[in-house]
């Protein structure tokens, strides 16, 4: 009764309500979980694990493989360990997308530039081409690239020749191998300087235009630096000495073919399909980039009187770059990525030689498939804070 | 007379006699007109023109041979798509299609049983029509459908249940285009829940809450599909006591399950930081509590947003399913691969046609899931348009 009396206290909220204590337990039973999930699953892999006799650890990657792989970047047999094959499936991975980025960036930009072409035919040829590879299975399109075409092509003996030292064949493509000789390293030295020579003629030349206003021939004197310097080192060298670099040509014999650099099927069908199809997602982003920069840039450096290919590469570029680069370095990640549908047609890549071969002979399954994952995961990141950086930088400053 | 007078004068600059009559205008309009102005404009561009016609030319007559013209449409085995046996060039043996029609869309699920995935094909036809179409009625009952009566009737459709008269079918006789749309349905149904509620997690206030949702998301999208799905193949079984043996089709399902939740985890979160503050505000003025803010204001609004981006994730993971194949699930595509190399199929351009099949249906279905999330972007941007 003297409840009523008295003036209205605001209510407590009860103990259960309180948001604070509420988020707390969660977050325990959440942690509570997770840890009984992680406990029951390590401990029944445990059991399982024995009961099947497989060791676990790391120790395997020192012991013998006993399998041979196709293709190899660095030494190695069926007596090297588990650890060398993994680093050979490393390099092979990385090596398909290295090559896929640079072919895809270089297709992608032509196609989705195309595609804005005001040339009717090129426009709508490049809009199939992007309409048609996005919505197929890239899995679909590498068995067609490996099985239907490159599986169909001649026997050795009749190789398709591309010229007189390019030659394609069901063993794969046949290109000219270089082969240096001791004193060839003056000549790639010779290069390296025209490359830093070149990026040090741009910088100057970009401050003498910020500072003068005057322009520099910058493209033909890079051009001449790296191209040039290589050559000359390269002219002297012949003259004094022997030719530094030749070339060894595959030449075409009766059955087979002999000498030359030969590129296996697997590699060809594996950039190929990659190419072609991390070019119809490249294509879409930089039309996108494109299209995002707004028709009054365009129009007041046509208004200044700048020519239409200096708009283009001073005024459209540089701003489609901030829209195009962070969903391109995405896309680089999605062709590395992809690159572990080599299993399918065979080509040895990190997936195919690590969690195919290597998991299988040992049964060591969680160790495999951690590393595997780990190294997917680590360049994952590495591109992520790469694209924060870059956007850090190149994000518009604004008030 | 006075013009006569100024042109007398110093007026120089005036014009003393009338200028002669401007050509007609060139053509503006018709066939000739338009191709002048289109595709050859400019000498780079007529060079362009021609050099496409040229690619063209090389690349679509063979294709339309070999797709329709040679094509073999009927036979009953290898003699009638060789082109010593038939006697003709021979381009996609279609007839190889029309006779392993019934392995591509049910692999070798018992024919007497078949009609059960027809049932369920139409099933979820029904769901899928009731949830993409934006005016059909009562769409959260198409939702409670999809989500929860669809997935317990396939279930009891597709394996069987003795106590209402279905046999059970082991799923590994299942195979082919049920496969596929399987893999993807239950890609989509436990996605779409799980990735919600890991992207609340993820913008959750609770530090602890937080971290394991980001890191599930990161690790996920960080790592291809097919490392997933051999490590749902390997591993899903050490996992579990000894003694339980996880159905073949059923670790791929799973494996897909995660994958998916994370790429739509991330989706979900964009459609939530678009949704304006002060609806957030607005619900906790009203007294609204975590989950009734977000169940009734935000979410409804976020989803909407996203819908394209749900249905481009869905692309991507009907596109992906194929990678089941890697570890020997039998979908479209290994129901193709294992047919094309039976004997009796035998034929040069079998693989090819087997391979053109696939990609029809692939473009068929990602072709048409792409024009509609590209109809609802433009339905739900005509509020903005002005």
């Amino acid at each position: 009764m003297s409840s009523i009396a008295r003036a209205p206290q605001p209510a407590k909220a009860s103990f259960v309500n309180d948001p604070k204590v509420r988020g707390i337990v969660y977050q325990i039973v959440l942690v509570a979980v997770i840890v009984g999930l992680v406990w029951m699953a390590a401990s029944n892999a445990i059991e399982n694990l024995r009961a099947a006799k497989i060791a676990s650890g790391f120790g395997f990657l020192n012991s013998t493989s006993g399998f041979d792989v196709s293709q190899t970047l660095i030494p190695y047999s069926a007596t090297s360990t588990y650890g060398a094959a993994f680093i050979v499936g490393l390099l092979n991975t990385l090596l398909v997308a290295a090559i896929g980025v640079v072919l895809a960036t270089f297709l992608g930009f032509l196609i989705g530039i195309a595609r804005l072409s005001s040339n009717w035919i090129v426009a709508r040829v490049a809009t199939a081409y992007v309409e048609l590879i996005r919505n197929l299975p890239l899995l679909l399109q590498l068995l067609f690239w490996y099985i239907a075409v490159l599986r169909s092509l001649p026997e050795p003996r009749n190789s398709l020749g591309v010229g007189t030292s390019v030659f394609l064949n069901n063993r794969g493509l046949y290109i000219p191998r270089p082969v240096f000789a001791p004193d060839a390293w003056i000549v790639l030295a010779a290069f390296a300087l025209g490359v830093v020579a070149a990026i040090g003629y741009a910088v100057r030349a970009h401050r003498r235009q910020a500072a003068t206003g005057q322009q520099s021939p910058v493209i033909s004197a890079s051009i001449g630096f790296v191209v040039g310097l290589p050559l000359l080192a390269w002219a002297v060298l012949a003259l004094v000495a022997a030719n530094p670099i030749s070339f060894d040509l595959p030449i075409k014999g009766t059955f087979n073919l002999r000498g030359g650099l030969q590129v296996f099927p697997e590699l060809v069908a594996l950039t190929l399909g990659l190419v072609i199809y991390t070019a119809a997602f490249i294509a879409e982003i930089v039309r996108a980039g494109i299209l995002a920069v707004s028709k009054g840039q365009t129009e007041a450096a046509h208004a200044l009187g700048i020519k239409p290919g200096h708009t283009l590469r001073l005024v459209v570029i540089p701003q489609a770059m901030r829209v195009i680069i962070p969903p391109l370095t995405s896309q680089y990640l999605n062709l590395t990525k992809n690159s572990s549908l080599a299993v399918v047609i065979g080509y040895p890549d990190l997936v195919q030689v690590f969690m195919g071969t290597v998991l299988n002979q040992t049964g060591q399954a969680i160790e495999c498939v951690a590393m595997t994952m780990a190294v997917y995961l680590t360049i994952s990141i590495a591109t992520a804070s790469f694209m924060n950086w870059y956007n850090a930088r190149k994000a518009l400053v604004e008030r | 007379m006075a013009v006569q007078s100024l042109s007398g004068g110093s007026l120089s600059y005036v014009q003393a006699r009338q200028s002669d009559p401007l050509p007609p205008p060139t053509l503006v309009r018709g066939p000739i007109a338009w191709a002048r102005q289109n595709l050859f404009s400019s000498v780079p561009n007529t060079i362009l023109t021609l050099v496409v016609l040229y690619l063209l030319y090389l690349l679509v007559p063979p294709l339309v041979r070999f797709l329709f013209i040679d094509a073999v449409w009927t036979g009953a085995d290898r003699a009638a798509c060789r082109e010593d046996m038939a006697g003709r060039p021979v381009g996609a043996c279609w007839a190889f299609v029309v006779d392993r029609i019934g392995y591509f869309t049910y692999g070798a699920y018992p024919v007497a049983e078949r009609w059960r995935v027809d049932v369920w094909f139409a099933m979820l036809a029904f769901g899928l029509g009731w949830l993409l179409w934006l005016k059909a009625p009562r769409r959260d009952i198409g939702a409670a459908y999809f989500f929860i009566v669809f997935p317990i009737a396939s279930f009891v459709l597709l394996t069987g249940w003795r106590a209402i008269g279905l046999e059970p079918v082991s799923t590994a006789f299942w195979g082919g285009i049920l496969v596929t749309l399987l893999v993807s349905v239950v890609g989509i149904v436990f996605s779409l829940p799980f990735g919600i509620l890991l992207a609340l997690g993820r913008r959750s206030k609770l530090p602890l809450v937080r971290l394991a949702c980001v890191i599930f998301i990161e690790v996920i999208r960080g790592v291809p599909l097919i490392t997933v799905l051999i490590m749902a193949n390997t591993m899903l079984p050490l996992f579990l006591p000894a003694g339980i043996t996880v159905d073949r089709l059923l670790r791929p399902l799973v494996g897909v399950a995660i994958f998916a939740s994370a790429y739509m985890a991330e989706v979900v979160r964009g459609g939530l930081q678009a949704v304006p503050k002060g609806q957030y505000e607005g619900a906790m003025s009203l007294g609204l509590g975590y989950w009734r803010m977000m169940g009734l204001i935000v979410l409804p609004q976020a989803l909407r947003i996203v819908i394209p981006g749900i249905v481009n994730t869905f692309i991507g993971l009907f596109k992906d399913t194929s990678l089941v194949y890697v570890i020997g699930v039998f979908d479209l595509m290994k129901t193709i691969e294992s047919a094309r190399i039976d004997p009796q199929w035998a034929a040069p351009t079998v693989s090819n046609t087997g391979y053109a099949f696939a990609a029809l249906f692939y473009f068929l279905c990602c072709f048409g899931m792409s024009r509609y999330s590209l109809m609802v972007e433009r339905r739900l941007a005509a509020g903005q348009r002005r």
